[in-house]
């Protein structure tokens, strides 16, 4: 759908790496230019029409995103410079001074990097415990085995929304209605379900939420932390500087500013907020609901098509997501990806960030097609076509 | 080297390569170095046993794609019974190989199924990784021997 937005597409790229990133539509390209060359000022600092046109439409995307996620205020939004820095912000800025010593953070081995290190991390700092969630005979994570998992000591659940490797969706609102029941935060890395799925993190009564930018039609150097009001908060800030403090004079004597200002120390990428005002309005254009139909469209067509090849070995075709995770027997993931580079399709190969996740698939490399609205059926058949001959994979890997 | 010969050298290393074992009980006599590539998922285990200033043996394990593994393979069948110095001339010469620089083709036997691709960006820096590791052993042999 919506081919013709994406300048890029007119060179018959197939692009199936979505999860990594994706492309960007001309009203995203539009908006940074706009910036660039029409009031490339700074916000929150001149006196002057351009900068304040720039505060306007800053603060009108905060806006934009908090409607998108249906938060209570416009004040639970904070922009950061990726998901990464967000999960680092809520970890480090929150947990760090809550938790103590033998209190338990949940996660699963099918985590990304984002959402298991800075957990490491804290754990060798305070003596907190990580554990891992034991996942279902499709991998997947359900209550009945969350509640096993959980003990007195248990403080956090944090969890990918939809896993970047198998796709899975997790039962969100169960699970944070389990969890609260026992007094446990919940934290969703969303940077693979905010840009797919209706996210309302009131209905869902997530706690912490981090999502990106640019894998949501927008461009890169942006993230986006939510946080429920009262535990924002309290969440201290991992950088201090210019922007978010009211006035210092000595060490005793520093006065923080309100939320969400005092967590975007220093200047913002300003461009990439704006993109995402421009990238979430186009989003919303389309419906979220009919992006997300359109890839589970896709993604069935593409199973049913892969499944009948004897040499793919699929590892996720319960999962309903637009992921695809595979392996081309006997050839390594990356020269797969090699060859279909050759016909200018582009996918990933590789362990995705996600380094736990070879206990659990008993492979630590793999390829990974990601969907989004722009892509075919037409693109999937071609995909389909190139993988069903593996002699020709190996004829051409090279 | 036309292309089908670049091809055949390429498929038959990477498909039966050579040196490619377990690690065995005793590594004892063997310089361990691991090379990976940042830009991909390369990982090699590389193991060098130098008596004397020539290298004894070479042998790997890991996981790499057919274009490392097949260097390595073609590495290790050149290089076994060089010594340190020919080892290094040798490496030097494959780099610039890799790097579109002046380089001596009549030294560099099969490598030379490697002359075309520095036109493949990422592939340039899987040729390369196995040759990144065994530099720095012999390297490392010679500061302590000299």
């Amino acid at each position: 759908m919506n081919r013709n937005d994406f300048e890029i597409l007119n060179n018959n790229l197939i692009y199936l790496d979505n999860g990594a990133t994706t492309l960007k539509p001309k009203v995203v390209v539009n908006s940074i230019n706009n910036y660039l060359t029409k009031y490339s000022a700074n916000a929150h600092r001149g006196d002057y029409d351009i900068s304040f046109k720039v505060d306007t439409l800053y603060e009108g995307a905060r806006d934009t995103v908090k409607e998108f996620l249906n938060a209570s205020r416009r004040e639970e939004i904070v922009f950061t410079s990726g998901a990464t820095a967000s999960i680092n912000m809520i970890v480090d800025g929150y947990f760090k001074n809550t938790l103590k010593k033998g209190d338990e953070v949940l996660i699963t081995k099918v985590e990304h990097a984002s959402n298991v290190l800075p957990w490491f991390r804290l754990s060798k700092e305070l003596g907190i415990v990580v554990k891992y969630i034991e996942l279902d005979s499709n991998n997947e994570v359900t209550i009945d085995n969350l509640k096993k998992s959980i003990t007195p000591n248990t403080k956090v659940i944090s969890l990918a929304h939809i896993t970047n490797t198998l796709g899975d969706i997790r039962p969100i609102k169960e699970i944070t209605k389990l969890a609260h029941e026992n007094n446990i935060l919940v934290v969703v890395d969303g940077a693979q379900s905010v840009p797919h799925i209706k996210i309302d993190v009131k209905d869902l009564d997530i706690d912490f939420l981090a999502f990106s930018a640019h894998k949501m039609l927008a461009t890169t150097g942006l993230g986006i932390l939510y946080g429920k009001y009262d535990l924002l908060n309290n969440l201290k800030p991992t950088f201090l500087g210019g922007g978010m403090n009211e006035s210092f004079d000595d060490v005793d004597k520093v006065f923080l500013k309100e939320l969400p200002t005092r967590l975007e120390a220093g200047t913002q990428s300003i461009e990439a907020v704006l993109s995402l005002d421009a990238a979430i309005k186009y989003i919303n254009s389309i419906g979220i609901d009919n992006i997300t139909k359109h890839e589970q469209d896709l993604k069935e067509y593409a199973i049913n098509k892969l499944k009948s090849i004897p040499h793919i070995k699929l590892y996720n075709k319960n999962t309903t997501s637009g992921i695809i995770l595979f392996n081309v027997e006997g050839i390594f993931s990356q020269d797969v990806a090699y060859y279909l580079n050759k016909y200018n399709i582009c996918i990933r190969a590789g362990n995705h960030c996600a380094k736990l996740l070879k206990d659990v698939i008993n492979t630590n490399q793999t390829c990974r097609a990601s969907l989004y609205l722009y892509n075919t059926h037409e693109e999937i058949d071609k995909l389909v076509e190139l993988l069903s001959d593996k002699e020709r994979i190996l004829k051409e890997m090279i | 080297m036309d292309e089908e010969t670049r091809r055949e050298i390429i498929m038959s290393n990477y498909m039966q390569p050579v040196g490619k074992k377990d690690t065995p009980k005793d590594t004892s006599n063997y310089k361990m170095v691991n090379s990976k590539n940042d830009s991909c998922i390369d990982n090699l285990d590389i193991y060098v046993d130098i008596k004397d200033g020539v290298i004894k043996d070479i042998f790997f394990n890991g996981e790499a794609c057919a274009i490392s593994t097949s260097s390595t393979s073609i590495m290790i069948n050149e290089l076994i019974g060089k010594t340190t110095k020919e080892a290094i001339n040798y490496i030097n010469n494959f780099e610039s190989m890799i790097n579109e620089k002046e380089y001596n083709k009549e030294i560099l036997g099969e490598s030379l199924a490697y002359e075309e691709i520095y036109k493949q960006g990422n592939r340039k820096h899987c040729a390369h990784l196995p040759y990144i590791g065994l530099k720095k052993v012999i390297e490392e042999y010679e500061e302590t021997n000299n």
